[in-house]
């Protein structure tokens, strides 16, 4: 019996638990032995002239080896002069740069707190904390522009060659007429909040430059992207570039590739020509690491009032913070996915980027497809509310059907597979939905003080969306008959060697515990995406899983001329991993037979996957809460899921990365924001303010298992990393609004605080009726 | 300043700057690297270590303060055979960590709070962790291996 789809504990998990995993702080290497500390001087004001910078006293304190400034960087070339004609690429994830390039360093301007204005470098830490202390920088500020409608009417630019802050727009100009026909609209403005991903590990990096070598060690989910950066920026041949990832302790998006903090380290080390090290510490990642969301979204809905939806409007504005890393990528991925599980004849959709004085917005675990799937849910509900129905029945009626797959919707995605009212109806039926109503009925007749709210969110999400850039494995069979997996994926958490095992052993019959798997290496694997948007399993792990039949052909060939047979008669036993000419048992031979037959070229695959195209995992989460209605304050009592990512090769790690989506989604929710004030200062840059989600906040979940396969890929999987906070959010926070609904509130944004739930009512009640 | 302390049962003396962090010792001097930094608020628990049996957060200690103590690390969890705690076992068996980095500080917690409730509630089990960050698991696994593991550390200990 194959181990795909069986429940495997992880092959990472005792070495975790009993010597701790070897981040980049950890690594004791003879070559980082010597290895200096970096220290970043860092913006205080949000947006400043730099008029002088005086380094002179830091020079001086205890431990400092250097102090570098822009002015150091005599080294690199500098990049061309900006072509102000030059195209703008949307959907690329990529910095705009030209007249929106943002540098390593602050060069006479400085446009968010926490931006890098100098390196500090000395033999310790706590020297460098110091001694950063001492290095003066003067700054006449500016205004600083903060919040989207501000960057949208002020004067104040933040790149004065520029002629507003507001550099992508996109999408059709927006029509009433799709509205025409319709019974009951509505309409909303809803903020999807600027959240920090905060992995536990923040960013880090240390670099060794020697004989024209740069070896460099990141916490990043690709390391040949990093390699591909670096070489760009150092202008290096990629070859001279050794990029390792040692454990990475958490990433959600934000540490694709690497920063401009990390990449300093690298030039540094060349510059000084020491061994360097940097970690950041909690209160520099909450300001430097970039943050997510961050959009502010007007919606409109309309249909029939028997609840059929007829047209819906998404217009997008995202705040990408100083600098456009992303271009247009996260409110093009919003629009792509604008309509969801729903058929919806009419859609319009469009977005604005705008740059404002606060920390870059990038990738947060969804990355573009959580706001998609707020916006449209919240819409559902609003929808719901205004004829009068039930928002589960509502979206019973407006659920892509399962007969009418592949279905391309009207802002062009393709759906591959899915099963949407199935979904639904099984996470109704594991919440008890009708028992559920019932109660809050009761609730509401008696007029309890805590009021039962029933939230819904149905999903579909776009996983693997650059299927084409493809990944890489390289299998190797020894001859003791173990095998050695190179992956061009990343781990940082989700269980890859693992998950990588159960394919060999699966295919071929190689146990698991003889199978070592490989990541984030350049030199052992030059050719490699890594890991982002959901890609790893249908990506990596079916190029592994290719890579697995091909040695298989490979072997059958050897076992033949072994066995004298003819290689149609040979057959391999996946259960034991022998090979046997077919019905003769005395025939059997091993993997370390076949692999040692085949000599010294042996039995080796290289496999780049691209695949058919992205997969579409889809599915609907109910939420159960309780409003203190006196208070506002909200208890989630109930989480019940259906995910389905198509075929689940280990439901333990598919389930875990459910579990961790699922609270960032319900942190959204209920709990996290990050604050600036009018001033851009961040308000929440510690983790003693920015409110992390912790263990007595949350239920238990209840998950409910569907599976159904894509067509795309021969494993039937599709991407799982990302579900939960594309479908937990809208479901808590629809449970919110859910359980003061029947006051007359309608709305309320995340996160759904004590006093923001506590003032919707206050609002709703002394309106005296419902809005 | 001279320090001593006891990590794991190996006494580890070294002259340390006065406002040298525990943490820092125990990763800098003792050379243990599994106990982690995740935070400079106190707010994360990634740090937690056993101090003479009881848990604290070593980013808020300061070597002096634990000069003359006893540290025990999730390096000097497992007993004499290398047979892992029973927190650890059940951390794997429930797939109780992803990415690692919170593991050692929520192990040791864990183990502090079944020293002090050893059959918790899964309530009880909630708010005890209420100091521990993790970004991965969404606490579902860690709530359920610290229940699991409450009759075998029972068992330990009275053994």
């Amino acid at each position: 019996m194959s181990i795909l789809g069986t429940r495997v504990v992880r092959t990472e998990d005792p070495r975790l638990l009993t010597a701790g995993g070897t981040y980049v702080d950890d690594l004791r290497l003879p070559e980082l032995s010597d290895a200096a500390r970096v220290t970043f001087v860092r913006s205080p004001m949000a947006h400043a002239k730099i008029t002088g910078m005086d380094t002179d006293a830091a020079r001086q304190a205890p431990g400092v080896l250097a102090v570098l400034t822009v002015r150091d960087m005599d080294d690199l070339t500098p990049p061309p002069p900006p072509d102000p004609d030059a195209e703008i690429i949307e959907g690329a994830p990529m910095p705009i740069g030209g007249l929106w390039s943002e540098p390593l360093l602050a060069v006479d301007r400085v446009r968010y707190v926490g931006e890098p204005v100098a390196m500090v470098i000395t033999s310790d830490s706590y020297q460098g904390e110091d001694a950063a202390e001492l290095v003066s920088v003067d700054y006449e500020p500016l205004p600083a522009v903060i919040g989207i409608g501000t960057a949208l009417r002020t004067d104040t630019l933040l790149f004065p060659d520029t002629e507003s802050n507001v550099p992508v727009t996109s999408g059709e100009a927006t029509d009433d007429a799709i509205f025409d026909g319709c019974d009951a609209v509505a309409e909303a403005t809803i903020v999807n909040q600027r959240l920090a991903p905060m992995p536990m590990e923040g960013r880090a990096a240390a670099a060794r430059f020697e004989d024209g070598k740069l070896t460099y060690w990141a916490s990043t989910q690709n390391a040949q992207i990093s390699r591909f950066i670096l070489a760009g920026v150092l202008g290096m041949d990629p070859g001279t570039i050794r990029v390792i990832t040692p454990d990475v302790g958490g990433g959600f998006g934000a540490k694709v590739g690497i920063d401009r903090d990390a990449i300093l380290v690298a030039w540094a080390a060349r510059k000084t020509g020491r061994a360097l090290r940097w970690v950041e510490t909690r209160s520099e990642n909450l300001v430097g690491m970039t943050h997510g969301r961050a959009q502010e979204q007007t919606v409109k809905i309309g249909g029939t009032s028997d609840g059929r939806v007829l047209a819906y409007r998404l217009d997008v504005v995202q705040d990408t913070g100083a600098y456009p890393r992303m271009s247009g990528f996260l409110p093009f991925l919003t629009k792509l996915m604008a309509v969801g599980p729903y058929d919806i004849a009419n859609v319009q959709t469009k977005s604005r980027v705008v740059v404002t004085n606060t920390t870059p917005i990038s990738a947060y675990r969804g990355a573009g497809r959580p706001e998609a799937t707020a916006a449209v849910e919240r819409a559902m509900d609003l929808f719901a509310a205004e004829i009068g129905l039930d928002p589960g029945e509502v979206r019973r009626k407006n659920l892509i059907p399962s007969d009418k797959f592949p279905y391309t919707t009207p802002t062009g995605a393709t759906y591959d597979t899915g099963d949407y009212v199935t979904a639904l109806d099984k996470a109704l039926e594991g919440a008890g939905y009708a028992e559920l109503r019932a109660e809050q009925q009761r609730r509401r007749e008696r007029g309890d003080v805590l009021q039962l709210g029933i939230g819904l969110s149905s999903y579909v999400e776009i996983t693997a969306a650059d299927a084409a850039a493809g990944e890489t494995a390289r299998l190797a069979v020894h001859g003791d008959g173990t095998a050695t997996v190179y992956t061009g994926s990343s781990a940082h958490g989700q269980g890859h060697h693992t998950a990588w095992a159960m394919l060999v052993q699966s295919e071929l019959g190689i146990p698991m515990a003889d199978v070592t798997v490989i990541h984030g290496d350049t030199d052992l694997i030059p050719e490699g995406i890594g890991t982002y948007g959901s890609r790893s399993l249908q990506l990596g792990g079916v190029a592994v899983h290719k890579a697995a039949l091909d040695v298989k052909e490979q072997a059958r060939k050897v076992a033949a001329d072994m066995l004298e047979a003819a290689e149609t008669d040979l057959e391999l036993d996946a259960d034991s991993g022998t090979w046997q000419v077919r019905g003769d048992p005395g025939t059997r031979r091993g993997w370390a037979e076949v692999a040692t037959h085949a000599g010294e070229d042996g039995l080796v695959a290289y496999v780049q996957f691209s695949g058919g195209g992205a997969t579409f995992p889809f599915g609907s989460h109910v939420a159960v809460v309780e409003v203190d209605t006196e208070t506002g304050k909200v208890r989630l009592i109930r989480h019940v899921t259906v995910d389905d990512a198509g075929t689940v090769v280990n439901p333990v790690l598919a389930e875990g990365q459910r579990h961790g989506g699922i609270a960032q989604g319900v942190a959204q929710a209920l709990l996290e924001e990050m604050i600036y004030d009018a001033d851009g200062n961040p308000l929440t840059g510690t983790l003693a303010d920015y409110a992390a989600i912790t263990a007595d906040v949350l239920p238990s979940f209840e998950l409910v298992q569907s599976e159904t396969p894509t067509d795309i890929n021969p494993l039937g999987v599709k991407g799982i990393g990302e579900a939960g906070t594309i479908g937990a959010t809208p479901a808590v926070q629809n449970a919110v609004v859910d359980a003061v609904s029947h006051l007359g509130v309608r709305h309320i944004d995340m996160p759904t605080t004590p006093s923001r739930v506590w003032a919707a009512i206050d609002d709703a009640t002394q309106n005296g009726e419902a809005r | 300043m001279k320090v001593t302390i006891k990590v794991n049962g190996n006494p580890v003396a070294a002259e340390v700057a006065d406002r040298t962090l525990l943490v820092h010792f125990v990763r800098e001097v003792a050379n243990l690297t599994a106990t982690n930094v995740g935070c400079d608020s106190t707010s994360c628990g990634a740090c937690t270590v056993l101090l003479d049996g009881r848990s604290v957060k070593s980013c808020t200690v300061l070597a002096a303060q634990a000069d003359g103590c006893e540290v025990t690390t999730v390096e000097g969890l497992a007993d004499g055979s290398g047979e892992m705690h029973p927190v650890q076992t059940a951390f794997h068996a429930e797939h109780g960590l992803q990415c690692g980095f919170c593991t050692p500080g929520m192990v040791m917690a864990a183990v502090s709070l079944l020293d002090e409730n050893p059959s918790p509630t899964e309530e009880e089990v909630r708010t005890a962790l209420e100091g521990n960050l993790c970004r991965c698991t969404g606490y579902h696994n860690i709530v359920r291996a610290v229940l699991a593991a409450a009759p075998a550390t029972s068992e330990r200990r009275s053994a």
